[in-house]
């Protein structure tokens, strides 16, 4: 198994793709086992804010010893992110949770769903997906300011939604399913919780597997705080309630496996 | 080499630097970063006779220069962690201190009962939590209740016992003398002080829980002076924490009188720093020509 570790990582460069949407490339040991739907715990120079920030793998590259994060300024630590330039260096831990199963998605049709700043790890996991029988990109965002598509294109079909209609189908990614037509075996998703409730809902109907990404506020990142569970249709085997280890146990879960009701 | 020893209540640590309950498991998650064998003791994440499911999320959140958590908590039980976390702890020669939650005294007995014939070292008896039986008083926010609950424990504990104190008291040293009056073997303070955020782009509350604990750099003055307090009150040793970043934080508890010192938040933020500060206390003790931490434990008068 890979070792968790926190390093100095250097950024490579950083580019602003949208209002408040970052894209950083930052050269760390850990891009080479770096893997879809994992994350890395990114932490701030500002001694008043503590606590790392969990940012999903958009993209690697392995042979250049890479990794790429793009994110959306939130607060206090995204914001100092934003004016990171070539060579600065930060502190990173990784890497973190399980990832994005691939190999279900062997011979099958899969959607990878993203909305807003969940569209991020679905690059990576498109990358990824070589077995796939086909692979529709579905991805949702508020307006015309869009980001990664173009990088989505190479690796799938790429359909996208705006909540106000000014690209796309006029509405959410399910709009999108829904006014394409479109089919799966397998989904993958990651983004807001009502997108992720109706993914949950859609794939029940279909009878088919959907696997989505979850987020919570975490604090330590490596499943020993507890701070960010989600509740489990079954007890869960290392908490012996029905509570998962967001950070270590997901993000990735099997929607039928978990409880997205508030 | 340097000696580092510290004596808790006829147990020897090989050094003074624990965890802080709830901040490191049972040590298998920081195992990946930090070689065990170097603490002193690893002291557990609260468990209780029965699994605790915990509070709803979000359980936790940043504030300046520390962090507040209402994780409520949760735990797999006695006999589950009796099972995994021991056996796990026992590869490595470092003390453990179990700690022990409860909602009345009746949970806290089952629990010590359940680990006497285990090999811990010692007991932390975690008297923040909620009294069912006395409509929700902690039992570490009355001195006679707390010296109730301290030797009904005391009367059963096979092992010596840490009665672990809240801050959020009036009076941190009427409690420790409640604590070492019922027989406690030694404290540890300080648990967490009670706080609140509000987020005012959704106007809730941060935490699902409302109000959670707040812990990290910002709460170590407080817990400095709680402890300098406590050590001025009571003759058994103490385990002080609260905020400790690096070594020089643990040699201020230390010089305020505390015996032993726990990391708590700032694992989250440097999973190393257990270890860092226990080399940083060598180094000081080389620095100063000290043979043993008695040299200036409680020395700031």
């Amino acid at each position: 198994m890979e070792q968790k570790k926190k390093e100095k990582a250097v950024v490579y460069r950083q580019t602003q793709r949208a209002t408040g949407i970052y894209d950083m490339w930052i050269e760390t040991s850990l891009a080479c086992q770096a893997r879809s739907g994992q994350f890395i715990s990114v932490y701030t120079q500002n001694q008043s804010a503590l606590l790392p920030r969990p940012i999903s793998v958009c993209e690697t590259d392995k042979e250049k010893g890479r990794l790429r994060i793009v994110y959306r300024v939130a607060g206090t630590g995204t914001r100092e992110f934003a004016t990171y330039k070539s060579g600065h260096r930060i502190d990173i831990l990784g890497m973190l949770g399980n990832g994005f199963p691939v190999e279900t998605a062997k011979g099958k049709r899969a959607f990878l769903i993203g909305g807003g700043i969940g569209i991020p790890p679905m690059l990576e996991l498109a990358k990824t997906l070589t077995d796939a029988a086909s692979k529709d990109i579905i991805v949702g965002y508020r307006d015309k300011e869009l980001f990664l598509t173009d990088d989505l294109k190479k690796y799938g079909n790429v359909h996208i939604a705006t909540e106000d209609g000014s690209v796309g189908t006029k509405g959410n990614v399910m709009n999108v399913i829904e006014a394409e037509g479109l089919c799966a075996d397998v989904i993958f998703a990651c983004g807001p919780m009502p997108m992720l409730r109706a993914i949950k809902q859609y794939a029940q109907e279909k009878g088919i597997p959907a696997y989505i990404s979850l987020e919570e506020r975490m604090a330590c990142g490596v499943g020993a705080c507890l701070g960010c569970v989600v509740k489990t249709k079954e007890i869960d085997h290392h908490s012996h309630v029905n509570n998962a280890r967001i950070c270590t146990d997901g993000p990735v879960y099997l929607a039928s496996e978990v409880n997205l009701e508030n | 080499m340097i000696n580092t020893k510290v004596n808790i209540a006829g147990i020897e640590f090989k050094n003074p630097v624990m965890t802080a309950s709830g901040t490191f498991g049972s040590g298998m998650e920081y195992a990946e970063f930090v070689d065990l064998n170097r603490l002193g003791a690893v002291v557990t994440k609260g468990v209780a006779n029965v699994p605790w499911e915990g509070n709803p999320t979000p359980r936790v959140c940043e504030t300046y220069g520390g962090m507040l958590n209402a994780i409520g908590l949760q735990n797999p039980g006695i006999d589950v962690f009796i099972q995994r976390d021991i056996p796990f702890l026992k590869q490595f020669d470092t003390r453990i201190i179990v700690n022990v939650c409860g909602r009345s005294a009746a949970d806290y007995v089952e629990v010590v009962e359940k680990l006497s014939d285990q090999p811990v070292d010692m007991l932390e008896i975690n008297v923040s939590c909620p009294n069912v039986k006395h409509g929700g008083i902690a039992f570490g926010q009355d001195p006679k209740c707390l010296f109730s609950i301290t030797k009904e424990i005391k009367a059963k504990a096979k092992q010596p016992i840490i009665m672990k104190l809240s801050p959020n008291v009036t009076d941190i040293t009427e409690m420790a003398r409640a604590a070492e009056a019922a027989g406690s073997d030694a404290l540890s303070l300080i648990n967490t002080i009670t706080g609140m955020k509000i987020d005012i782009h959704k106007r809730t509350f941060a935490l699902a829980n409302k109000t959670g604990g707040l812990s990290g750099p910002a709460i170590k003055p407080v817990a400095v002076r709680m402890v300098y307090q406590v050590a001025n009150a009571v003759k058994i040793p103490i385990i002080g924490m609260g905020g400790i970043a690096n070594a020089e934080d643990a040699i201020e508890f230390l010089l305020a009188g505390a015996t032993g010192i726990a990391v708590g938040a700032m694992n989250f933020v440097n999973p190393y720093t257990t270890v860092e500060v226990a080399d940083g206390i060598a180094d000081y003790m080389k620095t100063y020509g000290l043979e043993s931490l008695d040299e200036i434990i409680g020395t700031v008068k």
